[in-house]
């Protein structure tokens, strides 16, 4: 089962190979990680999703919690988060075949970023699901180059996830 | 107050207390050594003869004074020495600082020479670790380093401070306190699951306590026997918690695991309330833990929460200081009784007969045996690695305030000599004997040299049958007799050896002269050395 796992950090160098030095060592399975700044300058916050069963979760947080640097370790519960997830996607696109590619960019929410001759590079921000739906739709027209971002995640309501300051 | 960072981490440690160090000069830690020879008065530096060592000495000194002690390296190969050392503190839980030195700042990452990454290298085997860059960082890194260390799930600390920065001149002064956002260790357990623990303590007919290494790293050991005799609880230790219990306590049943002892295994596996104290129940402890939890009520106290639940199921988990959630227990704990179950468990430890030996060799047991009877009560047993250590853990009687180190998670070979010079330096009273193999002796035979320079009085038993004998053991059982690589032909006369160092020392090979040789451990001045020697296929169990 696909866990997603927010983790505020102490924004030091080194705190990231610590994270993923963890689950590598522990043989714990790591889907996407995300990691960026946050609106406090000294927290760094790390989405992850994991794979595995409800004991090895549970490890997953109880071992992340061990490290010294973590602040604090929160799983979503299924269907109380939103996350997204960005992907650019270069096609070969002949010219003829531009304005379908268009079209289905349209249908899915998706934006044309860069066009040439031969190419065209789409963006799209959306779920995980949705993202993988889009690549199949426009894989027959030939994916030269893609990059995706992995998910990031913040609870759904009022509740935040915060770092107490000492 | 100026100084430079050198000096300043002098003051450090001074500030914490430590009147020892262990460790192994070269040019990047220079700086830092510099200052210790001008506080040598208060901090005396032992010099070890591979870094690996100074890490056991110190774990060894921290078991010992029950505090986190400190072992120095310079970068790159010393450095990289020291990580069996870290590694080893890590898996048995013993607070060492690790202070490493590393090379100037901006070569960092140009592979200059006597240049190792060690705070990543040993990153999977520490609490945690520091790469000390801004020079101002120092007093808070190191009032960090030793609170980390020694408080919640004590564990190595590594500040590798690179050798420009340790020539920074600096504003110094130590902080009285540490507070860390994100660190902080549980101390007292929950109220409703102190309830509980006492409830289903109060119903079990037969309750047995597991204790671990835990009780020692917490200080509980004398918590601990008040519960188990208040509530007349039966008490079984894992390799780690040996020594919590004296022998003849009625309540005492021994060892468990794999190479533990019969009636403590059988206890068990029969008992319906098992009450694990700061035990992880670790693989050679407990085979099958998940069938276990399945027939028996777990209650499980542990300071890493990470710990309950990881290798056996918890009925009831109790995350917090062994010491402060048993005094907790002790105040709601009422008088029991459980003569029936405790009889039974009687009746199944049996007392041991020795064996007939080959002529020319010693029952290993029974020299373990005798010895215990001879050692005063206050005495430090180091056990190596290998069949030596199973030998001393099932049959070494520990008298109260005994004590037993060895390396129950790692099972690092060679921790037995270095330790027991690190244990002896931290109370010099406590009689301090290192018992060891003739493979796991080789392993670390140059500390021999340690000793001596420093006057450490460390006796050492040495246990020679030319093998490794838990491999040999190993290939007999397992692998149809083929004896692969365990022959340790070629190794020194290590009576000659040990008088190479000046040192006292004595070989037995036959019962006449084994009170000879415990004769001599018990009253012999200063350093001694003992070999035993010991039939090649003397089982383990």
């Amino acid at each position: 089962m696909k866990h997603t796992i927010s983790v505020l950090v102490e924004n030091h160098s080194g705190v990231l190979s610590r994270i993923s030095g963890l689950f590598s060592r522990r043989g714990f399975n790591i889907d996407s990680l995300a990691v960026g700044p946050t609106h406090d300058p000294s927290v760094s916050r790390i989405t992850i999703v994991a794979d595995g069963d409800e004991h090895t979760v549970e490890q997953i947080e109880k071992q992340l919690n061990k490290l010294i640097e973590v602040i604090k370790v929160k799983t979503f519960a299924k269907d109380e988060f939103l996350a997204r997830e960005l992907m650019i996607v270069k096609l070969t696109v002949a010219p003829e075949k531009r304005s379908e590619v268009m079209t289905i960019a349209e249908i899915i929410n998706a934006k044309v970023m860069d066009v040439t001759l031969t190419t065209m590079t789409l963006e799209i921000c959306d779920t995980y699901a949705q993202l993988c739906r889009f690549e199949e739709i426009i894989a027959p027209y030939g994916i030269i180059e893609m990059v995706r971002t992995g998910t990031v995640a913040i609870e759904k309501g009022s509740d935040t996830l915060r770092a107490k300051n000492n | 107050m100026k100084m430079t960072v050198s000096k300043a981490m002098v003051e450090c440690l001074r500030a914490e207390g430590i009147n020892t160090v262990y460790g192994y000069p070269g040019a990047a830690i220079c700086p830092f050594y510099d200052e210790l020879k001008t506080a040598e008065k208060d901090i005396r530096h032992v010099l070890v003869r591979h870094e690996a060592n100074a890490g056991h000495a110190a774990n060894g000194f921290a078991r010992i004074s029950g505090k986190p002690a400190v072992c120095i390296a310079t970068s790159g190969p010393g450095a990289t020495n020291l990580i069996t050392a870290i590694a080893t503190a890590y898996a048995d839980s013993i607070p060492v600082i690790c202070i490493t030195g590393q090379v100037n700042t901006d070569q960092i990452g140009s592979d200059v020479f006597q240049e190792a990454d060690i705070t990543g290298a040993a990153e999977p085997f520490v609490k945690h670790s520091y790469l000390l860059k801004d020079p101002n960082d120092v007093a808070r890194v190191f009032k960090e380093a030793f609170y980390i260390a020694g408080s919640g799930r004590p564990g190595p600390v590594l500040i590798d401070v690179p050798m420009d920065v340790q020539k920074m001149m600096i504003d110094f002064a130590y902080p009285k306190k540490c507070e860390i956002r994100s660190y902080k260790p549980t101390g007292k357990g929950n109220a409703f699951q102190v309830k509980k623990v006492i409830k289903a303590l109060s119903e079990a007919e037969k309750p047995l306590i597991c204790v671990g290494g835990g009780v020692y790293a917490a200080h509980a050991q004398a918590e601990i026997n008040q519960l188990s005799k208040l509530m007349q609880i039966p008490v079984v230790t894992t390799m780690m918690g040996i020594s919590t219990f004296p022998d003849d306590d009625p309540l005492f049943c021994g060892m468990i695991g794999s190479f533990g002892i019969k009636a403590a295994n059988e206890a068990v596996n029969e008992c319906d309330v098992l009450f694990l104290v700061g035990a992880r129940v670790g693989d050679r402890a407990v085979s099958a833990p998940m069938t276990l939890a399945k027939t028996t009520t777990i209650i499980h106290i542990d300071i890493d929460p990470a710990e309950i639940g990881k290798n056996i199921g918890t009925d009831i988990p109790l995350v917090g200081d062994a010491k402060l959630v048993l005094e907790q227990l002790l105040e709601k704990a009422q008088p029991m009784k459980h003569d029936a179950w405790i009889k039974q468990l009687k009746a199944m430890r049996s007392q041991y007969k020795p064996v007939k030996t080959p002529a020319g060799t010693v029952d290993p047991k029974e020299f373990v045996i005798k010895l215990s009877a001879a050692m005063p009560a206050n005495t430090n047993i180091i056990a190596d690695v290998g069949q030596n250590q199973i030998w001393t853990c099932n049959n070494y009687k520990f008298k109260k305030g005994g004590r037993l180190l060895t390396t129950g998670g790692m099972g690092t070979m060679g921790y037995s000599v270095p330790a027991a010079v690190g244990a002896k330096m931290a109370d010099p009273k406590r009689p301090t004997v290192a018992i060891c193999g003739d493979g796991a002796f080789q392993m670390s035979m140059m500390e021999l040299a340690t000793a001596v320079q420093h006057g450490v009085d460390i006796k050492i038993v040495i246990m020679t049958n030319q093998r490794l004998g838990m491999v040999r053991e190993l290939q007999t059982i397992g692998y149809g007799d083929r004896q692969t690589a365990v022959f340790l032909d070629g190794s020194p006369d290590f009576i000659k050896l040990a008088k190479a160092y000046g040192i006292d020392a004595m070989r037995v090979d036959g019962k006449g002269d084994v009170d000879k040789a415990i004769d001599m451990i018990v009253t012999h001045k200063g350093i001694c050395l003992v070999e035993v020697v010991v039939d090649d296929m003397f089982p383990t169990r």
